[in-house]
């Protein structure tokens, strides 16, 4: 199996993602419909049944997380998480402009679920044509009626990447420093304005109206049995085809780069691939016969993330990349917490020590300590996934640092 | 309802809602903390009160993490040991270490944990800031150089004072505490009340007025009531060689009942008075346009005298008396009493309302 | 140019609006003034220090003067295999500036971004948000020519 399947992107470039009737026309809405007339936990049920699991990272199963939202509460909010911080990622970039409104339809299958009318779309402060486009499309849908009595309203994040994690995303709505939140309690209890708050990706909204026309049963018969469906990826890096695909979740990363990808860029050899973004951990060529899918990539101590697929070849220096990738954390961490505030300065000093032939072996050493108590005890996901690119490396690429130390 | 859990080896029990830090020190451990306070809304962001349960991945912080039924909790396992020294490392790391001449010395949580782990230096030295804040106000001294950026500060001033003056700047590494534009404190809301400096677990904050003057444990601490006016807040004098050399907070809700440690300007700041060579000792009379020191009943005798004058001449309604903020309930209730009862005027007022 | 005041009274039915309110006065300023900044924390019923951190918190977000046209350099890990250094350089040389400096004329500001989500054509560049695709560093003063 080597080809794309689309579901999300079947209609790409064919369609004004803006138009609502457009997306009627092949079928859209219709999912909606279906929602409404089920009773919200029937709903639920529904989508807890598809398997369908959380696509911004943490895999958690979508109808799982809205039956933790309590009932009686009057205000309640849907919350898509459109930040698309990780490096190399843009996927939800690429189903907002080619299928806005099965984001839109889905946030509203949701708002019935969990019995709110009131969504908001976060989207990243550099997609500002792409706030336009869906300020557009939710105009043209609400025009329609298609979405009946619920409303979405759009805002926009400003150059931060931990506005991704979904209680820093809260803050941000709130117009507040996107510092996250500790944890109990989750989003679902405790979010937006302290109110029982439903925060997903963009991809896994814009799966659901397909889940409802399909079914639950079709759904979970695509890809992999505990991570179904489709996944879109974002190739980028030493590629031969340097753009995004939607395929199965039980598609190999190697047919990614090498059928979909194209190969590596110039015919050479792979030196590593880094899947998820750039908290993902490298994953030396020996792996590549694993599935895409969240626990596939778990199991080689890797994780889908965003799915981004950052290829590496054979020239490429690790060090200097992973050097790179600590400067990124050390400029998006909030600062609130010890261990990620200090600890990516710390890694990126020392990063930058062996990256200019400084370092020494007890550099690495420190890097092994740090990682590990960044990883145990830093209070949000930013500063736990921080040290796994350097961890990985210095699993699969201790050589490559070992050659650079003084 | 309440929930059973096991905090190093020892079983007990706590209402739902309890979280681990309250558990843990109620089973005898002693858990460091820098950020969390207990008047203070909860941040859980220094991770110093990182505690080990059993069977999880990572460390929780004991602070934010509510206790569950059946839990098994280590408080000092290697892998908390090992995570605490870290993050006192890592505090070490850009922090301006110069304990022999700071006001916090013996008094100081990083000091302090650094002594219980035996943490000397930090193996990830680096890079300091240059965070000093040369701030001209009179009273508070900002070394952000040894702030530990636990924000209790920020809290407070928005919590206990409402000024809300300072806060986070900047982020990541680069994050400190500031007021509006990084300015100075006097160009901010800042209303002088050293909550900031209470509630400061190091020596990044400190009293200027006291600076100099005594280290903490060199100082006696005496519980008095602030005389500058009639809340009656709690101060803690500190007292060397019987003289006041500065005045600290003392929270405890039962020594510090009406304030809980929280003051205003005039009293953490202004007690130099008592000490003050100028300050009267006696009542004066002055005869002649020139004062001279006279006894209390002397002094008495003459203002009685002289009001019985105006009453009979005047007649009660052309005295009125004007009492003091700085005196308590009881004692304004005797002023008006003397007024009414006495002297039978009804002209009584008070200058809280001038 | 709008007004801050007209701008930041726009926003202002906005709950926790006040990112958007920065957003707005961003587009014609290129930064928030400080006066427009101690508006906003008026607006929101925040003090100047809560409105302040806010505002310093996002890397979007400018205090500081900038000029007409923000020069953005994405240096994140694609951008940088894809030869992001060699592109700076270019710019810094072409601009005679460094990073975090404005041009003396005002004209450009320029800036190092994390990831902008335009992978497929790496080293992109963003000027006033619009992305500029697989950059190349003799490319660099054809393309900033076409600012006035
Ligand atoms: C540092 C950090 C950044 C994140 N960035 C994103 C993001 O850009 N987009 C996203 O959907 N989820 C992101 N997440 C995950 C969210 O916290 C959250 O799990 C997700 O939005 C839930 O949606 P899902 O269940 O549909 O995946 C991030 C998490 C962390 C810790
Ligand atoms: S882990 Fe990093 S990003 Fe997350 S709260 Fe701590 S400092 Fe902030
Ligand atoms: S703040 Fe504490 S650790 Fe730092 S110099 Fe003062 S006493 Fe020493
Ligand atoms: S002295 Fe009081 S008002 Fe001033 S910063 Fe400190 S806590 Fe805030
Ligand atoms: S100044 Fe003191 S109270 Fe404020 S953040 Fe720093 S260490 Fe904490
Ligand atoms: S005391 Fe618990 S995290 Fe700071």
């Amino acid at each position: 199996m080597t080809q794309e399947y689309r579901v999300l992107l079947e209609h790409a470039d064919k369609i004004n993602p803006e138009s609502a009737a457009d997306y009627i026309q092949v079928g859209g809405y219709k999912g909606l419909e279906k929602a409404h007339s089920m009773n919200p936990r029937d709903l639920t049920d529904e989508v807890k049944k598809s398997g369908l699991r959380g696509r911004g990272g943490a895999g958690f199963n979508a109808g799982m997380k809205w039956s933790f939202v309590p009932q009686y509460p009057e205000t309640k909010y849907v919350v898509c998480n459109f930040d698309e911080g990780e490096p190399g990622t843009y996927k939800d970039r690429i189903i907002c402009q080619k299928n806005a409104q099965a984001l839109l339809e889905g946030m509203a299958i949701c708002g019935h679920a969990i019995g709110s009318n009131n969504g908001y779309i976060y989207c990243r402060g550099e997609y500002p044509f792409v706030v336009e486009m869906l300020k557009n499309a939710i105009g043209n849908a609400k025009e329609s009626g298609a979405l009946g009595e619920f409303n979405i309203e759009v805002r926009m994040g400003a150059g931060a990447y931990v506005c991704g994690e979904e209680t820093a995303l809260i803050e941000s709505i709130e117009g507040h420093r996107g510092e996250p939140r500790f944890k109990p309690p989750f989003p679902g209890v405790e979010g937006l304005w302290r109110m029982p708050t439903v925060v997903n990706n963009v991809e896994t909204f814009a799966c659901l109206p397909y889940i409802m026309t399909n079914g639950a049963d079709w759904f979970a018969g695509i890809g992999a049995k505990s991570y179904p469906g489709t996944k879109v990826l974002t190739l980028t890096g030493d590629i031969e085809n340097p753009t995004y695909f939607e395929v199965p979740t039980d598609y190999l990363l190697r047919d990614v780069i090498y059928e979909l990808g194209g190969g590596v860029k110039g015919g050479k050899k792979l030196k590593a691939v880094q899947v998820g973004g750039t908290s993902g951990a490298f994953i030396p060529p020996q792996n590549l016969d694993t599935p895409i899918d969240f626990d596939s990539m778990g199991a080689i101590g890797a994780a889908l993330g965003s799915g981004a697929v950052f290829v590496m070849d054979e020239s490429r220096d690790i060090v200097d990349i992973i050097n790179r990738i600590a400067k990124f954390f050390e400029h998006e961490s909030c600062g609130q917490c010890t261990p990620c505030r200090e600890g990516t300065f710390r890694c990126k000093e020392i990063m930058e020590r062996i990256n200019t032939g400084r370092g020494s072996l007890k550099d690495i050493e420190n890097l092994k300590v740090l990682a590990r108590i960044m990883q145990k005890a830093s209070l949000c996901g930013l500063g736990q996934a921080a040290p796994i690119p350097i961890t990985s490396t210095l699993e699969h690429f201790e050589y490559e640092y070992l050659r650079k130390l003084v | 309802m309440d929930i059973k859990l096991t905090i190093d080896g020892k079983e007990i029990e706590v209402p739902q809602g309890t979280m681990l830090l309250e558990a843990c020190r109620k089973a005898g451990a002693d858990i460091p903390t820098f950020c969390y306070d207990p008047d203070l809304k909860l941040a859980g962001s220094c991770r110093m009160c990182v505690v080990q349960p059993k069977g999880w991945r990572n460390l929780v912080a004991s602070c934010v993490t509510p206790a569950q039924n059946g839990m098994v909790i280590e408080t000092e396992s290697p892998d908390v040991v090992e995570a605490r020294k870290v993050v006192l490392e890592l505090m070490l790391a850009r922090h301006k270490l110069t304990c022999h001449t700071c006001e916090k010395d013996g008094e100081c949580n990083l000091q302090d944990y650094c002594y219980r782990y035996g943490v000397t230096e930090s193996r990830f030295a680096g890079k300091v800031h240059n965070l000093f804040k040369d701030d001209s106000n009179p009273f508070i001294e900002r070394d952000y150089d040894k702030c530990v950026m636990c924000t209790r500060c920020v809290r407070a001033c928005e919590e206990i004072t409402g000024a809300r003056a300072i806060n986070v700047m900047d982020r990541g590494h680069h994050a400190h505490i500031a007021t509006a534009y990084d300015g100075n404190l006097e160009d901010s809301p800042c209303v002088f009340c050293g909550q900031c400096i209470m509630v400061c677990p190091v020596g990044a904050l400190t009293s200027k007025i006291a600076a100099g003057q005594g280290k903490p444990a060199q100082n006696d601490k005496v519980l008095t009531t602030c005389t500058y006016c009639g809340t009656g807040c709690t101060l803690e004098l500190n007292v060397k060689n019987d003289k006041i050399v500065g005045v600290t907070s003392n929270r405890d809700a039962e020594w510090s009942p009406v304030n809980r440690g929280a003051l205003c300007v005039k009293g953490r700041f202004g007690w130099d008075f008592v000490n003050s060579p100028e300050r009267l000792t006696t009542p004066l009379i002055k005869e002649n346009g020139e004062f001279r020191p006279a006894s209390w009943d002397e002094a008495l005798d003459l203002a009685a005298e002289k009001i019985k004058g105006i009453k009979e001449k005047y007649g009660p309604d052309s005295l009125s008396m004007f009492s003091s903020a700085r005196v308590t309930n009881e004692e304004n209730y005797l002023a008006q009493k003397l007024m009414r009862a006495a002297i039978g005027s009804n002209n009584v007022d008070h200058c809280a309302r001038l | 140019m709008a007004n801050y005041m007209d701008i930041i009274a726009g926003c202002k039915d906005k709950p926790g609006g006040i990112i958007e309110a920065y957003h707005a006065i961003q587009k014609e300023y290129n930064y928030i003034p400080e006066e427009a900044l101690k508006e906003a924390a008026k607006a929101f019923k925040l003090s100047e220090a809560q409105a302040f951190g806010v505002a310093t918190f996002y890397s979007y977000l400018s205090v500081k003067k900038r000029g007409k046209y923000i020069i953005r350099m994405c240096e994140s890990a694609p951008c940088h295999v894809a030869g992001a250094d060699e592109v700076l350089k270019a710019m810094e040389a072409y601009l005679g500036i460094k990073v975090g400096e404005t041009t003396p004329d005002n004209k450009f500001t320029l800036e190092l971004s994390e990831c902008v989500g335009q992978c497929q054509a790496t080293p992109v560049v963003t000027i006033n948000s619009e992305p500029v695709f697989n950059v190349k560093p003799e490319m660099v003063p054809g393309i900033l020519a076409g600012y006035k």
